[in-house]
């Protein structure tokens, strides 16, 4: 299944993952009325989520904290393995895959982290940090070729080549990010998973890093998974959106369209939320309750706790994606009886 | 006009670093009167957080206050005793900070810590500041008071807990609430509820608010005026209105330019080239000259000083410069 005309570059099927709570079996024996029984709980991250990337695209993955985007992004690069469900890159399942098999995917496919303070490597100057990647991917290059594809990649996010033999520390937020975009560009990656690379950044230091982003996307024909809760972000840089709720995804659909016609309750919710310049005060949408705890997630819609248009049929249903308008998919059973 | 409720004038404050002094704040005035609503608005290091700390003589050591008045309600609040100073923090002068979960005691139970600050402002028997307790977390729209009073900060979401944090903040009655980042560490449907309470809040009781952002969204919505902080100082202050429609200082044209929904969808964002100064190293002149793409001369010498007009105040020399001329033709 492809959404838009382009061809479906990832493609994430029914994808689950559960964090067991008590990994240890002792931790598990609970002493209740005199009776020992065994628990096992789990946070549910993630539940049966489907998407596809298609190649050239900038998906931005929103949400709230706690919603599973991350998990989303991590189980992709293979960072966690799934409970269930399939990751496909270019057709080929690569969730089972492991050691060799999965090297070339591991070029291809790159990320980048949200706190450039915590994700280089605070002992290795920039030019180990960089030229680690292409020696490890590139083997048959020689020690001069890789400085120069890394001199070359460090030009292209702004940062002087002649400061490789600088440390980490000695460079600012803004710059961090810069290099940790040049490592995971200096292996000429096709597809790159960004998860909230900005939002450790102040104001004008974010539209550097967002600039520099969509420069590369044009000059290397790059594939973005984008993940964020800033809405202004989603908004100007990301093509498609999917909009998670609770592990699961509520609304997936071309931004304008998403931004212009919210369908599904909590994006319509989530949207009137955004604080925006140049506007008095607008009537938000209020959202009653709190965000249920994933480990025991409500039955039907994960929202229906929280939705003013929920009826009895939310209460039991699961809602699944379906297509609503032309690359619009939500996940809404008011939506699809046309309630709302 | 009346007396302002709250009157800073040419603050300064010094950290006394081991090699170097460094001076965090130069020469900050501004005043907010009762009942109004005043953001500041600066990336971090720009020292807003300084001055907010520094209203309530919260800056510790190595840090201090070394020149200016803080005048509440007539007093100059930096020349008072550390008994004098307790009779008006938290209680006529409310602190909201960033995290809720590193405000609230992870060890007391909300009502503990309700009742605490009121036993240590009022002579109050345990019962009657319990109902006064009761009274504000029903006001912060806190659903079934009575359960949330025994729990523990670790039960209470985020959300929750900043309403449990708004809600010790307004036990005393305070005039004055400044709000350090409020809702940073919240999501974006939660910030929003959060703003509304506090607007709400102000609105009602009269209470003068000083709300510390980064973020121009959240500022535009809820203050009537707003400073904007660059590398220590104050650049621009106006009517927030004024400031979102037609900001006179270069920095904040370029930080309103540089939000993502001011562009075009897909298009380049106009960007600040360069980042802020460190604190060690603030150029001479005006501290924003090597990121301005207006710089003069003059600017890398002299620091601009205040051009006023309409109640707003730019410092900035291509902006004196035009004004002058301004005011040159019309006389002619």
């Amino acid at each position: 299944m492809t959404v838009g005309s382009g061809r479906a570059l990832v493609e994430v099927r029914n994808l689950a993952k559960e964090f067991p709570l008590q990994t240890g079996f002792l931790e598990q024996l609970h002493f209740n009325h005199g009776r020992i029984s065994r628990v096992r709980e789990s946070v549910k991250a993630i539940n049966g989520v489907d998407f596809d990337v298609v190649k050239g695209e900038a998906l931005c993955v929103v949400g709230e904290s706690g919603c599973g985007k991350s998990t989303v992004a991590r189980a992709i690069m293979g960072l966690l393995k799934p409970t269930s469900g399939e990751i496909r890159y270019e057709n080929k399942r690569i969730d089972t895959l492991k050691g060799k098999n999965l090297l070339p995917f591991r070029r291809k496919m790159q990320m980048i982290f949200q706190n450039p303070y915590a994700s280089l490597n605070p002992r290795m100057t920039v030019q180990k940090t960089l030229q680690e990647p292409v020696r490890f991917h590139y083997p048959d290059l020689s020690p001069a070729e890789i400085g120069e594809k890394t001199a070359a990649v460090m030009q292209s996010v702004g940062v002087d080549p002649s400061w490789t033999v600088r440390y980490p520390h000695e460079f600012s937020g803004g710059q961090r990010q810069r290099i940790s975009i040049a490592r995971a560009l200096a292996v000429d990656p096709e597809f790159i998973v960004a998860d909230e690379p900005i939002s450790a950044l102040d104001v004008s230091i974010q539209a550097q890093v967002l600039n520099l982003l969509m420069d590369a996307q044009e000059q290397r024909g790059l594939t973005y998974l984008f993940i964020t809760h800033d809405l202004s972000v989603v908004e100007h840089l990301g093509t498609r959106v999917a909009v998670m709720y609770l592990g699961t995804v509520c609304e997936i659909a071309p931004t304008r369209t998403l931004f212009a016609t919210p369908q599904h309750p909590y994006t319509q919710a989530l949207l009137s939320a955004i604080p925006r310049l140049n506007e008095v005060r607008p009537n938000h949408i209020k959202l009653r309750g709190e965000v249920p705890t994933p480990i025991n997630l409500p039955k039907g819609c994960v929202f229906h706790g929280r939705c003013i248009h929920a009826n009895e049929r939310c209460l039991h249903d699961v809602p699944r994606l379906r297509k609503a308008a032309s690359g619009v998919q939500v996940a809404c059973h008011a939506v699809e009886e046309g309630r709302l | 006009m009346s007396v302002a409720l709250l009157e800073i004038r040419n603050l300064e404050v010094r950290f006394a670093m081991r090699h170097v002094t460094l001076v965090a704040l130069r020469d900050v005035s501004f005043a907010i009167n009762r009942g109004e609503r005043l953001g500041i608005v600066g990336e971090s290091g720009a020292g807003k957080s300084v001055a907010a700390f520094s209203i309530l003589n919260l800056i510790s050591k190595p840090g201090y206050i070394s020149a200016g008045e803080i005048l509440f309600e007539g007093r100059d609040l930096t020349k008072l005793g550390p008994q004098e100073m307790r009779k008006i923090r938290g209680n006529r002068i409310s602190m909201i900070f960033q995290d809720p979960m590193m405000t609230l005691n992870p060890v007391l139970t909300v009502g503990t810590q309700l009742t605490e600050c009121l036993h240590a402002h009022r002579e109050l028997s345990e019962p009657e500041a319990r109902e006064i307790a009761m009274e504000r977390l029903a006001q912060v729209h806190i659903p079934s008071p009575e359960a949330r009073f025994d729990q523990y900060p670790h039960e209470l979401s985020g959300g929750m807990r900043q309403r449990i944090v708004i809600a010790t903040a307004l036990l005393t009655n305070p005039w004055l609430i400044i709000a350090d980042e409020p809702t940073t560490a919240l999501d974006v449907t939660i910030q929003a509820e959060i703003m509304d309470l506090l607007l709400e809040l102000c609105e009602s009781q009269n209470v003068a608010l000083i709300l510390i952002t980064h973020d121009l969204g959240v500022v535009s919505q809820v203050t009537e005026r707003a400073i904007v902080m660059y590398a220590g100082r104050v650049v621009e202050e106006a009517p927030t209105r004024e400031i979102v429609r037609a900001a006179k200082h270069p920095y904040t044209q370029g930080l309103i330019g540089a939000l993502p929904q001011q562009t075009e969808s897909r298009r380049r964002l106009k960007q600040i080239r360069g980042v802020m100064p460190a604190l060690t190293e603030i150029p001479p002149g005006c501290a924003f000259h090597p990121r301005c793409p207006y710089v003069l001369d003059v600017c890398r010498v002299q620091l601009p000083g205040y051009s006023i007009k309409n109640g707003a105040r730019v410092a900035c020399h291509m902006v004196a410069a035009q004004m002058q001329t301004e005011a040159k033709e019309s006389e002619s």
